[in-house]
């Protein structure tokens, strides 16, 4: 099965570049890259084998597993997975084709980690057996640590632990709520979950439990502070992959199981979740404008840009007295393609740092200074990915923050003016940061002599930027194919 | 037939900035030149046409969707155009004034080395500007505003090296997203209402929604329409920089100068205006919102003349003039006269970018030399530049028979004529407007052209023909382009299929017959002589009598103190606002994420943990008495426990 490959393919091809040594770490390089493009070409065959019209799982493939708990080896993909993986896909051979810029230590490990991740990543995304589902999670967190762990800088073993921790601790109470749903019903099929007559107070302890590992992965306020340890210690393609996919895993996770097992939960706690939101939004966002150091910007830019994502999942919860289907429609597509969005903007924005970092070996914006002078090919990408970051139209960015605004305020007027102060501090702490690093006076000499992008750098950026510009000109084709999915999410957050 | 043509007017641009972009500087500066100058030219005619067709054939005007952007469930939005006659005599203006810099622009980046980047830069901005004026809904609207807002973030930071380009190009962006942000809260508030972002829809729910009540407090409510006016409006007070938003127009003249005429003066500034008429439907219905622009147009007005008056530098003199014609416009839309409104609109295009690029014809023959201070006596040295400032300085003035005389004199009309709550204020303040409008004008006049020619400006000469022609070609409409027009835009049915508005009798109290004839009437009000007295004495102070305003300074020095600090509103914004945001940053940052969360918190309990794993250890002592206490403890509490239950279970 083709769901099947896109997972197995890049892990055994792991082992394979494991087993081939450092010694051949060139033709490491060529066999992930190789893999990870046909990879992607196999998710973009299933993108065109997929049936956007209907709303159930496609795909589907169902071996038993561990009889004695009714546990199966159960994958399929739907409309919301779908463009997940696609990201996954899309942005794994850019980590490794960019992984060559600087020479780094046992290569191959480093590719193998990564090809790894990409499988267990896919592996979240089309599990629909729960305890699968679980599996995958918290393997998925292996490669990271070493990436991190191995790879990273100074600091790196404090942010491994604290990343770790932080997201482990988090899915130890999801494991419980798993099991529970399990003896309630049977079944680890997170579908079957769905049709679980709970009560409220139930489905309240289930939706906290969740609540625990997914609001660590998003992150949200309070439990954000590992991220910009991490990605500050993260090797570039470490940050990319983390900041574009591993986080999109929470927000898949609301939508896979908070929202459809627990909606009258969720709506009790609907109050919590937005106001969480909007402290991301605009406390994260004027945390940001403090930075100093350019990957915690984004870091904490990104948690801004999540709580655009947890707001899309729950606003509508406080439209008046009834929920209306269009509404939930409008928050729930814009969470996605906010996802979608984030996903590629950070991984730009990332690259992006680690082309100057590449050169330069300090991400203090101090240190930089009049970058345009001697990179100007450079420059305009990152000009053109901060103003995708400051939600410009025309770019992906604007699609999620613009349809959710809209569905809040269809919910509550004040709730989006709140939100929409993201126009102006998501455009001071980008902006802010590109005047000082890529505008000005040339700083030092070191930024003198600074050669433009290289051939690597150009293409894997390039393809960012065009992907970013072709969903901000066009997304409904996006959206079409999320439609049915998030029309049938919406029946089990209504209960009908 | 038309709509392929509109699409073309609308692409066109963007090719040519597109192709100069990305090829203009590997195949050089007459290919640059050549293909973005032929793109505005072939957009410029088409767009004439345009307009000539649905002028004769008024059925021709279409409404219609290019392409769906998304959509979600029920709603739908898409891309598409409004093709009328305000669209299509705002294409006419921009792709104009567009061609018209192009030109201009060949011979005043010719030396600079971003050239191709400036001219890919500013058909890009074409683009971006017709993108908004042509939309059918409020989602391109709102495309084309943040686009337009984009190319003036990057042509303002141009010279992207200079320490004050790129703040006052940040200082920009910031401000007009504040804009931004009230008019996006506007239309997500009538898309709550309406379902829609079509204007068509949403123009006809506008009764719908007037009935409507936007509940602030459970008790306290105000009507939804008038909300969404002014939130729309609070959109136009960033772009056309309206008080208290108008604080980044000035420092954007740290921008090249020909973009200074084109998007600072003639088309994206005016771009709030342009929405204010599209928007007629929606603001007609609510006079309280009609109200509150209508006392910012004012205060616009009034108070950024003003400040027109301390200036020295060449440019931020006119970028002052800017920001108070803006006011006028404003109040020309607060008194429901839009038609009024746009013809001010029209005439200030072409005699504000003709005095912005004189204005840099008198830069470019002074070696970049901007100080008013040093210059004087220029008209021997540079006649064109004189004659042709001289024409856009009466018609900024609104001198008879300029074409300012008229699209002024209409609007300050409609105010006397108008009924609106604060339109007695209003009207005081364009009066005193038109005072301090031919003072700073002719101020600007008498120091750069008459008096001694200074030493050092000796050898100054004409610059080159293509600086020199737009000069030329853009007097012609600065002098005559009211003549024809002014009874059929303002007074006639012109604007009536897209803008709602009261009929001339109700607004002017006058039947308009012709030009001429409203000519001789406008004689008799008072605008005229107020604006001749502030030519005498402009003429008084700086050339009779120059240590007079001297003398003034003095003696009014908190006066002449604000004026120079621009009544503190960058010293609010920049040393207040600014500064306490980043260090609330500052301080949620260090005080919330670290102290808090992470070292009270997170390691708080990882200290919490140790520490208590310490105390374990002692626990741990190896000595099988130790041990054996803790069986026996730990067996009595057990067994305590089981009895508790027993006896619980038992009673």
């Amino acid at each position: 099965m083709i769901v099947d490959q896109i997972i197995w393919l890049p892990i055994l091809t792991a082992l394979i570049i494991v087993a081939l040594g450092e010694k051949r770490s060139e033709l490491s390089y060529k066999i992930s890259l190789f893999i990870s493009i046909l990879v992607f070409g196999l998710s973009v065959y299933v993108l065109y084998l997929f049936d956007p019209t209907t709303s159930g799982f496609q795909f589907v493939l169902k071996t038993q597993w561990i009889e004695r708990f009714n546990i199966n080896y159960h994958l399929g993909i739907d409309g919301i997975s779908l463009p997940l993986i696609l990201l996954t896909t899309f942005l794994t051979p850019i980590v490794i084709y960019t992984a060559k810029t600087t020479s780094k230590n046992k290569l191959h490990q480093y590719l193998a980690s990564f090809l790894l991740l990409e499988g267990l990543m896919v592996g979240v995304f089309s599990a629909m057996d729960a305890f699968l589902f679980y599996v995958f999670w918290e393997a998925m967190l292996i490669p990271m640590f070493l990436i991190i762990g191995v790879w990273g800088g100074k600091n790196r073993i404090y942010a491994t632990v604290k990343f770790f921790l932080y997201t482990f601790l988090g899915s130890v109470f999801m494991l419980i709520a798993i099991i529970y749903l399990y003896l309630k019903s049977g079944s680890y099929l997170i579908t079957d979950f769905y049709y679980l007559p709970l009560q409220v107070n139930q489905q309240i302890v289930i939706f906290m439990a969740f609540l625990f590992a997914f609001a660590v992965k998003i992150p949200m306020w309070p439990v954000h502070t590992w991220l910009p340890d991490a990605h500050v210690e993260a090797p570039t393609g470490g940050s990319v992959i983390l900041a574009a996919v591993l986080l999109k895993m929470g927000g898949y996770g609301l939508l896979r199981f908070s929202l459809p097992i627990s909606p009258e939960g969720s709506m009790t706690l609907a109050p919590l979740m937005i106001t969480l939101s909007l402290i991301a939004i605009i406390y994260i966002g004027l945390v940001a404008i403090a930075q100093t150091d350019m990957k915690k910007l984004i870091a904490y830019s990104s948690i801004s840009h999540m709580g655009f994502v947890t707001l899309g999942c729950f606003v509508f919860f406080i439209e008046g007295n009834a929920l209306n289907p269009a509404t939930i429609n409008l928050a729930i597509n814009g969470a996605m393609i906010q996802m979608i969005s984030h996903g590629l903007i950070s991984a730009a924005l990332f690259l992006s740092i680690g082309v100057m970092y590449d050169r330069l070996h300090t991400r203090e914006i101090n240190d930089y200074g009049g970058i345009v002078t001697t990179m100007p090919k450079f420059a305009t990408l990152m000009v053109f990915f901060a103003l995708a970051n400051a939600a410009l139209p025309g770019t992906s960015g604007f699609v999620g923050e613009l349809t959710v605004i809209l569905a809040a305020f269809k919910a509550n007027g004040f709730i989006a003016s709140l939100s929409a102060l993201t126009l102006i501090i998501g455009a001071a702490y980008t902006l802010w940061m590109i005047k000082r690093v890529i505008f000005g006076p040339v700083k030092n000499e070191k930024i003198n002599q600074l050669n433009d992008m290289n051939k690597l750098e150009s293409i894997s950026l390039g393809l960012l930027a065009l992907s970013i510009l072709i969903l901000g000109v066009w997304p409904k084709p996006l959206i079409d194919l999320m439609n049915e999915s998030i029309n049938l999410l919406t029946l089990f957050i209504t209960g009908t | 037939m038309l709509y392929q043509l509109s699409v073309l007017v609308l692409v066109v641009p963007l090719i040519g900035g597109i192709l100069a972009g990305f090829l203009g500087k590997t195949t050089g500066k007459t290919f640059t030149n050549t293909v973005t100058i032929f793109s505005v030219l072939a957009s410029f005619l088409i767009s004439s046409y345009i307009l000539y067709t649905i002028l004769n054939q008024p059925d021709l005007i279409f409404n219609q969707n290019i392409y769906r952007w998304l959509e979600i469930g029920s709603y739908s939005f898409n891309i598409g155009l409004l093709i009328d006659n305000l669209t299509a005599s705002m294409m006419v203006v921009v792709t104009f004034i567009s061609l018209m810099v192009h030109i201009y622009s060949i011979g005043y980046m010719h030396d600079d080395p971003g050239y191709h980047r400036f001219f890919s830069y500013i058909s890009l901005f074409t683009f971006a500007m017709l993108s908004l004026v042509m939309a059918n809904n409020f989602l391109q609207l709102f495309f084309g505003w943040e686009a337009v807002g984009v190319m003036s973030y990057l042509l303002i930071g141009f010279w992207f090296t200079k320490e004050s380009a790129i703040k006052a190009n940040f200082k920009a962006f910031i401000i007009n997203r504040v804009g931004d942000m009230f008019l996006l809260l506007g239309i997500a508030l009538l898309f709550s209402l309406s379902g829609s972002l079509d204007y068509s829809t949403v123009f006809s729910s506008g009764p719908m929604i007037n009935n409507q009540l936007f509940f602030i407090t459970e008790n306290l409510s105000v009507s939804a329409l008038t909300l969404a006016c002014i939130l729309l409006f609070g959109g136009a007070m960033g772009k056309s920089a309206q008080m208290p938003l108008h604080v980044w127009l000035p420092d954007s003249m740290e921008g090249p100068t020909p973009i200074s005429a084109l998007i600072h003066a003639a088309t994206m500034v005016t771009a709030g205006v342009f929405m204010l008429a599209r928007m007629s439907p929606l603001f007609e219905l609510s006079e309280s919102a009609l109200s509150f622009v209508l006392i910012i147009g004012s205060i616009t007005a009034i108070t950024t003349g003003l400040l027109g008056l301390v200036q020295f530098d060449i440019k931020r003199v006119i970028a002052y003039s800017t920001l108070s014609q803006l006011g006028y416009m404003v109040v020309a839309a607060g008194v429901s006269a839009y038609s009024a409104s746009l013809f001010h609109l029209m005439t200030h295009a072409f005699f504000k970018a003709l005095l912005f690029l004189a204005a840099g014809s008198v830069i470019v023959a002074l070696h970049h030399e901007q100080d008013i201070r040093n210059m004087g006596g220029l008209r021997k040295r540079l006649p064109v530049t004189y004659t042709t400032s001289l024409i856009g300085t009466l018609a900024l003035i609104g001198f008879p028979g300029f074409s300012g005389f008229f699209s002024k004199d209409a609007l300050i009309e409609a105010v006397a004529h108008s009924t609106v709550y604060a339109h007695e204020f209003a009207y005081y303040c364009v009066l005193i407007g038109v005072f301090v409008t031919s003072l700073y004008s002719f101020r600007l006049l008498f120091i750069v052209f008459h008096g001694p020619l200074s030493e050092h400006n000796n050898n100054v000469q004409e610059p080159q023909l293509s600086i020199v022609l737009p000069l030329i070609l853009l007097s012609i409409p600065s002098v005559f382009v009211a003549w024809p027009t002014v009874g059929p835009m303002v007074f006639d049915s012109f604007f009536s299929n897209s803008i709602v508005q009261p009929t001339s009798i109700e607004l002017f109290g006058y039947e308009f017959t012709d030009s001429l004839h409203f000519l001789t009437h406008a004689l008799s009000g008072p605008v005229t002589y107020i604006a001749i007295s502030g030519i005498g004495v402009a003429y008084l102070f700086y050339i009779k009598q120059p240590e007079i305003p001297n003398k003034l300074a003095l003696t009014f020095k908190p006066i002449y103190k604000l004026l120079r600090e621009k009544y503190y509103f960058d010293y609010l914004y920049e040393n207040i606002l600014a500064k306490f945001f980043s260090s609330l940053g500052n301080s949620l940052w260090n005080l919330g994420d670290i102290k808090f969360i992470d070292n009270y918190i997170v390691n708080g309990t990882a200290r919490k943990i140790e520490s208590l794993s310490n105390k374990a250890q002692l626990l741990q002592s190896g000595y099988i008495y130790h041990y054996a206490l803790m069986m026996m403890l730990g067996l009595s509490v057990f067994l305590g426990w089981v009895i508790i239950n027993k006896i619980g279970m038992a009673s």
